[in-house]
């Protein structure tokens, strides 16, 4: 069929391949599973904007009266006001301005009159742009063009996918649905404008929101046009500008969102309130996997305020007039926990068993070319080994979780800020023993995410749909920092044992050998042309659960990978960035970031005595990143970071001022991961509490500037949220070796800095 | 026991358990949303506020310390007229926040530092900027701040 190739999708290599078997990621496996549904349904055929009840669905739940929508994604009303609806939620990664920017830009829309709002968590709204940009690594490019969109869409609402992650809103729903949409709509103004004027369509002109016949003068505003162009059927494939016609796409526009940041106005989810509203805080299970065991509720119900304690399967809940009486309910109480037989857990524990797995020498995945084991047995080789290990990491989104819940006339409605609005709700549905079409779920802004507000893996829905059916007024739960920091899903405890072949001065074989719970491959590109690579993944689960952590494997992969980079270099003789050249393919996007990263940080100039420069290219999420860090270190030892630069190609960057941001924010929270972010494990529970002995980088140790470049290479967008934080890291190890001759092979760097 | 201070140049009285955190008195009692719950031992400084003018960590701070004391939230920087106070129009000048979540809190003490020292010198920046932000807007923080006070942002090295 094929009347939409999607020429303009990037095609992702993030989402696991079919063979992954990741344990606890439920958005990358329910991908795949979408992808086998879909070949089995391929015969469906529909009309691509969405089915009929869809749209009328999608209609009574935003478009109001003087108002006419558009294939659900946006609407016109009579005073020429463009609202458009983002599938995606805000986390301050700026996306609903950009989503609006590239929708605004293809139908010539004044940027004045447009508004951004989140779409509604409908499955009207589902997001089967989202749908067609992961489906290509699980069906193949080709196969993937072959389906019609009909079916995706289809797919994504039964699904449901209205995801915010996967670096992918503006690659996936900005590419496929903003753009397009905007385009078809503009071409159904068009039309009907042409029809009203009497003129041909080829005459007509379009620019702040007006169609204009410059041959008579006559010119019709988008709010007088919408009525009659709402009811004509939209192209399904229109013809998008070209990157010298855009007028917004590519421009710093401001965010949207900003002015409500700045004067204590934006309303998160942990502010919301309703008139007689209680407010609930919790304890679970210490260790992981531990269940209630007992609790004596007469110490907490003693605390002025406190209104109700509420036994959960694996957890006490205190209820009271505020978080206050509710906290000190809490801290009133002595609850005692099973361990679920894991109280031999530890950080230790863990690692030795991963070195143990991997030296079993039985991989659960394997990637690369060609025969490592030849170039490592080869006369005249070279042959270097590491072992790295990073820990456990800790979100740390400075809202910490809060979920308000009204169970009310067998409804279930529900107030917060998570990731995939829909997924909310039928893990709610779920855990309530209610019918999805029961529950409401209102998304409101989030104070951060970095990964950890995939529904899936957020219990905080589970507690509340609970909580709310045991009291006849709307409770909101929130978390204290220290349930949010113990009961984590955290970025995975890793480590690694690198091995390679140096022969000639270049590399002539490579194995990577790492073990933790999910798989890598497929997700992170390996980008140096070597004639032998292995990458083995060994699969390893401990009690904790194991989630997205901004930039997912990227950020453990990129440190081994780039910090083994440069103990090559060094065993080669050679400096580290032209070490690097010698791997890219000429001519390469990756060669072009590395030298621009080069030329900006001013790589070859000499550097005063005790100070250190390292370098590092990351591909994640269809983006290149290269990033240099200049270190020297303090009298205790610790890092001081002087200068840090990165040059970035995403393809096309939709909003530079953004898309800095999201650059610089990711590097920021690499060092600030590297130097001092840990989450260990002692008789199977979080030893760290709070940001006193979980220490997040603060503004005097992040580099003053960070000079951030981007290669408007017009490839296929990538994403921008990611993948400026995989380099950070091992630029900074690197940076450290310069500068002291002590190599970084255990993160993070200040559990060695005082040693 | 009742408790009489101001909040915005309003005088309130509260009803409160004296060891009721000044925090969860602002936003639980008061509605003031704007100061923000983060860490709940002063480490992150998301619920920064002024007490008589000085930055203050309103979530590790009793109500009954600050009776007859004037508190100024996030809510109270803006002019009667609405006019941004110059560190907010500097903020959104800047396009400083990015989830935001932490920036009334950011905001609260670059006013106060701005306050006691005039146009702050970069280490005077790093001493007293100490608020935790995940999203790593520290950067424009700083080049917010100088703005703010009409010096230009430096550029790199320390």
């Amino acid at each position: 069929m094929a009347d939409n190739p999607t020429p303009d999708l990037d095609l992702p290599e993030t989402a696991d391949a079919p063979a992954a078997k990741p344990k606890r990621k439920g958005v990358k496996r329910r991908i795949f599973l979408a992808g086998s549904a879909l070949l089995v349904g391929g015969g469906i055929f529909g009309v691509w904007w969405a089915d009929s009840s869809v749209k009328t669905k999608a209609k009574s739940l935003t478009v109001g009266e003087g108002e006419h929508g558009f294939a659900t994604w946006m609407k016109i009303a009579e005073d020429d006001t463009v609202t458009v609806y983002s599938p995606h939620i805000d986390f301050g990664q700026g996306s609903h301005t950009a989503l609006g920017q590239m929708l605004a830009d293809e139908l010539d829309a004044s940027w004045d009159k447009v508004a951004i709002e989140q779409a509604p968590a409908d499955l009207a709204f589902a997001n089967s742009a989202l749908a067609k940009g992961f489906l290509p690594s699980m069906t193949g490019e080709f196969a993937a063009g072959l389906i019609p969109d009909a079916v995706i869409g289809m797919m994504a609402r039964s699904m449901p996918l209205q995801i915010t992650g996967g670096s992918s809103a503006i690659r996936f729903t900005g590419e496929v649905a903003m753009r397009r949409t905007g385009a078809a709509v503009r071409a159904a103004l068009i039309a009907e404008a042409a029809d009203r004027l009497g003129v041909p369509e080829s005459e007509l002109t379009t620019v702040d929101s007006k169609v204009t016949h410059v041959k008579s003068g006559k010119s019709l505003r988008y709010g007088e046009l919408a009525a009659g162009a709402a009811e004509r059927s939209l192209d399904s494939d229109p013809v998008l500008k070209t990157r010298d016609q855009w007028t917004l796409i590519g421009k710093p526009v401001p965010r949207r969102d900003i002015p409500a940041k700045v004067d204590g106005s934006a309303v998160y989810g942990i502010d919301f309130t309703l008139p007689d509203m209680r407010v609930a805080t919790i304890a679970a299970a210490p260790v992981r996997g531990g269940k209630l065991e007992s609790v004596d509720e007469a110490p907490a119900l003693a605390v002025k305020g406190v209104e109700k304690v509420v036994k959960l399967d694996d957890a006490v809940i205190v209820v009271g007039k505020g978080y206050w009486q509710a906290q000190k309910g809490l801290a009133a109480l002595n609850p005692t926990f099973s361990d679920g037989g894991n109280a031999a857990v530890s950080t230790p524990a863990i690692y030795a068993a991963q070195t143990k797995l991997r030296a079993g020498g039985k991989p659960d995945n394997e990637g690369g070319d060609g025969d490592v084991e030849a170039a490592f047995g080869a006369a005249g080789a070279k042959v270097v080994e590491a072992e790295y290990r990073v820990p456990f990491l800790h979100h740390a989104m400075m809202e910490p979780f809060a979920l308000t819940g009204h169970f009310k006339d067998g409804k279930l409605t529900l107030w917060g800020g998570l990731q995939d609005p829909l997924s909310t709700r039928t893990k709610a549905a779920k855990a309530a023993g209610l019918a999805v079409d029961d529950v409401i779920f209102n998304p409101m802004i989030m104070g951060g995410g970095f990964g950890r507000r995939f529904p899936d893996l957020v219990e905080i829905i589970d507690q509340v749909a609970l909580l709310a059916k045991q009291v006849p007024y709307p409770v909101k739960l929130i978390w204290s920092r220290e349930e949010e920091l113990r009961h984590g899903t955290y970025r995975p405890q890793s480590s690694a044992g690198l091995k390679a072949a140096i022969k000639d001065g270049k590399i002539t074989g490579w194995r990577t050998d790492y073990a933790q719970s999910g798989n890598a491959e497929g997700e992170v590109p390996f980008i140096y042309a070597i004639p032998a690579t292995s990458r083995r993944h060994f699969a390893y689960q401990s009690n904790q659960i194991d989630g997205p952590w901004r930039s997912v494997n990227a950020t453990q992969i990129g440190f081994y990978t780039e910090s083994f980079m440069d103990e090559l270099a060094a065993a080669a003789g050679e400096e580290p960035y032209r070490f690097r050249r010698k791997h890219l393919a000429p001519g390469s996007r990756h060669l072009a970031v590395l030298d621009a990263v080069a030329e900006r940080s001013n790589w070859d100039s000499p550097l005063p005595d005790g100070v250190g420069r390292g370098i590092a290219i990351v591909e994640s999420f269809g983006t290149i990143v290269a990033e240099v860090i200049e270190v020297s270190l303090n009298e205790d030892g610790s890092p001081k970071v002087l200068k840090a630069f990165a040059v970035v190609d995403c393809g096309t960057t939709v909003n530079p001022l953004n898309a800095e941001a999201q650059v610089a924010g990711g590097l920021i929270m690499g060092l600030s991961s590297a130097i001092g972010e840990q989450v260990t494990l002692d008789k199977g529970a979080v030893v760290q509490s709070n940001f006193t002995d979980y220490p997040i980088l603060k503004l005097a140790e992040a580099p003053p500037v960070v000079d951030v470049h981007f290669i408007e290479s017009g490839a296929k967008t990538g994403g921008l949220g990611e993948p400026g934080l995989p380099p950070a890291t091992p630029a900074l190890a690197n940076a450290i070796a310069a500068a002291t001759g002590k190599r970084i092979r255990n993160l993070p760097v200040l559990t060695q800095a005082k040693a | 026991m009742a408790i009489a201070f101001s909040v915005n140049g309003k005088p309130v009285n509260v009803e409160a358990e004296a060891d009721t955190p000044l925090l969860w008195v602002l936003r639980d009692d008061l509605k003031l949303t704007g100061t923000k719950f983060g860490c709940g031992v002063a480490a992150c400084g998301a619920c920064s506020v002024h007490v008589d003018g000085a930055v203050t960590r309103s979530c590790s701070l009793a109500v009954s310390d600050v009776a007859g004391k004037a508190v100024t939230t996030i809510e109270g920087l803006k002019a009667a007229d609405g006019t941004l106070h110059k560190v907010q129009q500097a903020w959104v000048d800047a396009q400083v926040p990015q989830c935001g979540y932490c920036q009334s809190g950011q905001i609260m003490a670059a006013v106060a530092l701005i306050e006691q020292v005039g146009t702050p010198s970069d280490a005077q920046i790093d001493e007293a900027m100490t608020n935790i932000c995940r999203c790593g807007t520290y950067p424009r923080i700083r080049k917010a701040i100088l703005a703010a006070t009409g010096a230009a942002a430096s550029q790199g090295a320390a």
